[in-house]
């Protein structure tokens, strides 16, 4: 972690440290880790705190948004059940004003105001007249309560003194759910009675059926004590205690989270009734509220995770054409290095083998004009004891000069072809010439020597005797490589603006660790038979030239040797 | 021309080699001048013309390319050998360029440095007659 934060404060100087470094392969590896990491801590950081903000602020947005609606739904029905309750006790009132006593005692006017009631409004059960004692004096409705005494009842008590009222829901003797509305009337000469109407609460159901709720939502009627007035799916019967306890009392509609009895997340909408002891309530499962929520944070999720990919895919392409490009520049430094230095390694063997045939060359040159005249003066002697032996010796020593002048020619001759002699030249005919060369031994160790060169093959501006000698040095080196009986191949072709010609041989190939030396001076790998400047004379031949050499080899199965060469004359040559 | 007739000049900061080789060509019938370094031969050459001048390339003092090109200025009959010590051809090239008839490489075969003073007198005497 210290690590990570100390590279966040100086990446740079991380990177470029590396850079100098960064040689071997372990280093190229440890320098790709670092600039993907670094690249990735400066784009995913950013993104995640973002991706994690917005996540939040959009889950609350959602919440906000699921919220709302609900509390308008609850507070929309709540109107609804207050309309339904207010138009039914309205009736009733209305009923009880214009109706005198007489009238509503009578038992087929009852029976015909009560129909009328019913085919205006839905819901009316029955309706009663009960005088100021309690009595039912008349009463239309599917049962035979005509005759008995309220009095001793609460909603008798609560209408006597408030003129109106609403019961909670109850089952009463008529065993089935229901709500009470009655109202006192008081005449003129203080006569009071009631009237009293009951309500089915199916009426409620279909209210609650109206505010069409999904399937796993819910929606109910209890009074303040928690006493279910409808019933609920989740959370018990009409009548029964709620399973869970109420909310705390507000005036407006409110929206609160909880974890019901089933242990579900739910939001839990309610509206407390001004005029009746009614709260109404909607309860909705948080993960259906929030599906739509959670399709969205998945999506977020996949694109996020998809960013983070493409980042990562991004970072690793960038970093890997990057450090191929380091690998590239470091390659070509090295190799440059190793150019000048082995150019350097053979102009100074060029200069010192002049330097030293040179030195050499005038010494010899005075002994064989000495020997020379000592012939010279033999020669012209008459014949005396031991002449014939002297002549011997002399000669000799003119052979052993003349061995001398070879070594020291040689060796200048490697000096010289730091000179270029440039001409037009059939390059095809150049090889065909020097293959001849070796044809003799070719023949009797029974290698095959194929030549393929392109009939086409355009002239080149050169040095034939170089390059011939370049040739030579080819097809010796293959000649050595392969078995009797193997295979050599030569193969010309035009590439472009230059002539490739590749001497390749089934022979025994090279290891790494020689290929690496093969264009050095002295390198050999002939024991006691090699100069060890065959290659490394080559390799300078065709860098003057303009040209360019490189070798593929693999041990067991053979080496390829492919020149590269300009068609013109390169300037620094001209 | 016969051989007893050339006018030959070695020149060669070499004692040894040098005065060993007038010795050979003599005992060949070739008689011979010997100047040590670039001065006296210029001085030798102004004092009398030879037909062939053997020159060394590397001696101290005056250096054989630029005796070389002083003489074929001032003597321009003067056939020049060059005798070069070290396989420079470059140096042999330029000598061509100067004028030199040929070069050769120490150590020397008798026998064909006569052959090419022959050659060098001969070229002398048909450029003469051409011009």
């Amino acid at each position: 972690m210290l690590r990570l934060v100390e590279l966040l404060k100086h990446p740079l100087r991380e990177l470029q440290s590396d850079v100098d470094e960064a040689v071997s392969p372990a280093r190229y590896t440890m320098l790709r880790r670092k600039i993907i990491a670094l690249m990735m801590a400066a784009t995913l950081i950013p993104l995640s705190v973002m991706a994690v903000l917005n996540y939040y602020e959009h889950q609350n947005a959602m919440v906000r948004e699921i919220q709302n609606p609900l509390r308008v739904l609850v507070n929309k029905t709540k109107n609804s059940f207050e309309l339904f309750l207010a138009e039914r006790s309205s009736t009733v009132s209305l009923i009880a004003s214009a109706y005198t006593y007489a009238e509503l005692a009578d038992e087929n006017k009852l029976a015909r105001i009560f129909a009328v009631m019913r085919k205006e409004f839905e819901g009316f059960v029955d309706l009663g007249l009960i005088d100021e004692h309690g009595t039912q004096v008349n009463y239309v409705g599917p049962y035979a309560l005509r005759g008995k005494n309220y009095a001793d009842q609460r909603w008798f008590q609560e209408v006597r003194l408030k003129g109106k009222y609403v019961s909670d829901v109850f089952m009463g003797f008529r065993k089935f759910p229901h709500v009470i509305i009655a109202v006192q009337h008081m005449t003129e000469d203080g006569r009071t009675w009631i009237l009293r109407a009951t309500l089915d609460t199916r009426q409620f159901e279909r209210i609650i059926a109206s505010m069409s709720l999904e399937p796993d939502a819910d929606a109910f009627l209890v009074d303040t004590q928690g006493t279910l007035q409808t019933s609920s799916n989740n959370y018990g019967k009409v009548l029964e205690k709620l399973s869970f306890p109420m909310p705390p009392q507000t005036y407006e509609p409110a929206v609160l989270t909880m974890t019901d009895p089933l242990g579900r997340e739910v939001f839990l909408s309610y509206a407390f009734f001004p005029e009746a002891d009614f709260v109404l309530m909607a309860v909705k499962p948080r993960t259906s509220a929030l599906k739509t929520w959670y399709t969205v944070r998945g999506d977020l999720l996949f694109i996020f995770v998809a960013g983070v990919c493409a980042v990562l895919f991004a970072a690793m392409r960038v970093t890997d054409a990057l450090i191929r490009r380091m690998k590239e520049a470091e390659e070509r430094r090295e190799m440059a290095l190793r150019e000048v230095e082995h150019s350097q390694k053979l102009s100074s063997i060029g200069r010192l083998a002049a330097g030293v045939a040179h030195e050499i060359n005038n010494p010899l040159a005075i002994i064989n004009e000495k020997t020379g005249l000592m012939k010279d003066v033999l020669d012209r002697e008459g014949d005396f004891p031991s002449k014939g032996k002297i002549l011997l010796q002399v000669e000799s020593v003119l052979r052993a000069v003349e061995r001398c002048r070879g070594i020291t020619h040689r060796m200048l001759g490697f000096a010289r072809r730091m000179d270029v002699s440039i001409e037009e030249l059939d390059l095809g005919e150049l090889i065909t010439e020097t293959a001849g060369f070796l044809s003799n031994e070719a023949m009797h160790r029974k290698v095959d020597v194929q030549l393929d060169i392109d009939p086409h093959l355009p002239r080149i501006i050169s040095d034939r005797s170089q390059l011939q000698q370049v040739f030579l040095n080819l097809f010796n080196n293959a000649l050595a490589a392969v078995a009797d009986g193997g295979l050599i191949v030569a193969l010309a072709r035009a590439e472009g603006d230059s002539v490739q010609v590749s001497v390749r041989d089934n022979g025994c190939g090279m290891s790494d660790e020689t290929l690496k030396h093969i264009f050095e001076p002295f390198f050999t790998t002939k024991k006691g038979t090699g100069t060890g400047l065959g290659l490394s004379i080559t390799y300078g031949i065709i860098k003057r030239l303009g040209g360019e050499i490189a070798v593929e080899s693999t041990q067991g199965v053979g080496t390829t040797l492919t020149i590269t060469l300009p068609k013109g004359q390169r300037e620094a040559l001209a | 021309m016969n051989k007893q007739d050339w006018k030959i000049m070695l020149v060669d900061d070499e004692h040894e080699f040098i005065t060993t080789l007038a010795e050979r060509l003599e005992l060949r019938g070739i008689t011979t001048r010997v100047a040590f370094d670039g001065e006296s031969a210029l001085l030798a050459v102004a004092e009398e013309e030879p037909h062939v001048m053997i020159l060394d390339v590397l001696m101290p003092g005056i250096k054989g390319l630029e005796v070389l090109e002083r003489v074929k200025r001032s003597n321009p009959r003067v056939q020049v050998l060059l005798l070069t010590g070290h396989g420079s051809t470059r140096d042999g090239i330029e000598g061509m360029r100067l004028g030199a008839f040929d070069y050769m490489m120490k150590p020397l075969n008798i026998d064909t440095l006569i052959e090419k003073m022959e050659s060098a007198i001969d070229y002398a005497a048909k450029a003469a007659n051409l011009g």
